[in-house]
């Protein structure tokens, strides 16, 4: 199953790209697509536990995805 | 009840007169604005970026929660993004309510939420021309080119709790 992933303001800056779409396999966690961005040149600059959020809401790890779901890395984040 | 990601300045009077109705006795605005230095350094203006859809759900949750908390429906909040110059508001709430106490606490619980938990960064722009993102000094072992800031007091680990526990 296809999920894309969202990366914004520094981490976006680091990785190079503000959204990519990686081949998960069924079952395949939130932690799991962590994982496969880890492998890519810039993450480095990834936190030990970024923020992260599925199809637009704040999500932990451990959340199964499905087909089509929108995973978003979230740097810490500085409105107002 | 409005909340709104904009792209245009905000008119702050437009979102005070939003909320007035006769039975409210106080009304509350909160402006908030790009400053001229931050961390000791000189800033000469902030780009804001978000995850826009995300943000302006986040944002409609906190307007939510600030409602059955505090007991009025009498909330808009704007956040602007793009490029801002010193002085513009970034955001601006404006909270009517019968009693002003409920209005102050309002208001100051939707930017506390806002600031921890709507998807917003700031690219700040130094006066000697470079350009760093601000961050509020959350994420374990976060990378040291991150910029602390000047809002780097800590900000309470609560996100997860936050989101998962906003009555809806």
């Amino acid at each position: 199953m296809t999920v894309t992933v969202l990366l914004f303001a520094s981490y976006a800056d680091s990785l190079g790209a503000r959204s990519m779409h990686f081949d998960m396999p069924q079952g395949a966690t939130v932690a799991d697509v962590l994982g496969r961005i880890r492998a890519l040149p810039g993450a480095d600059h990834l936190p030990s536990e970024p923020l992260m959020a599925v199809n637009e809401r704040y999500a932990r790890g451990t959340r199964v995805l499905e087909a089509g779901d929108e995973v978003a890395i979230i740097p810490p984040v500085a409105g107002g | 009840m409005r909340t709104a990601i904009v792209d245009t300045p905000i008119n702050a009077a437009a979102l005070m007169a939003e909320v007035a109705r006769h039975s409210n006795g106080a009304t509350v605005l909160f402006v908030g604005t790009v400053r001229d230095l931050n961390d000791g350094r000189a800033v000469n203006g902030m780009e804001y970026t978000a995850y826009r859809s995300m943000a302006e759900r986040e944002m409609a949750d906190i307007a939510r929660e600030a409602a059955t908390r505090f007991g009025t429906t009498d909330i808009v909040v704007e956040h602007r993004i793009g490029v801002l110059e010193l002085g513009e508001a970034s955001v601006v709430i404006a909270v009517a309510h019968a009693h002003r106490g409920e209005a102050y606490d309002a208001s100051r619980y939707v930017i506390e939420q806002l600031k921890q938990r709507v998807p917003i960064w700031k690219l700040e722009q130094y006066v000697d021309g470079s350009r760093e993102w601000v961050h509020a000094g959350r994420g374990k072992g976060e990378a040291g080119r991150v910029g602390k800031g000047s809002e780097g007091r800590g900000t309470p680990d609560l996100e997860y709790q936050a989101a998962e526990e906003a009555p809806l």
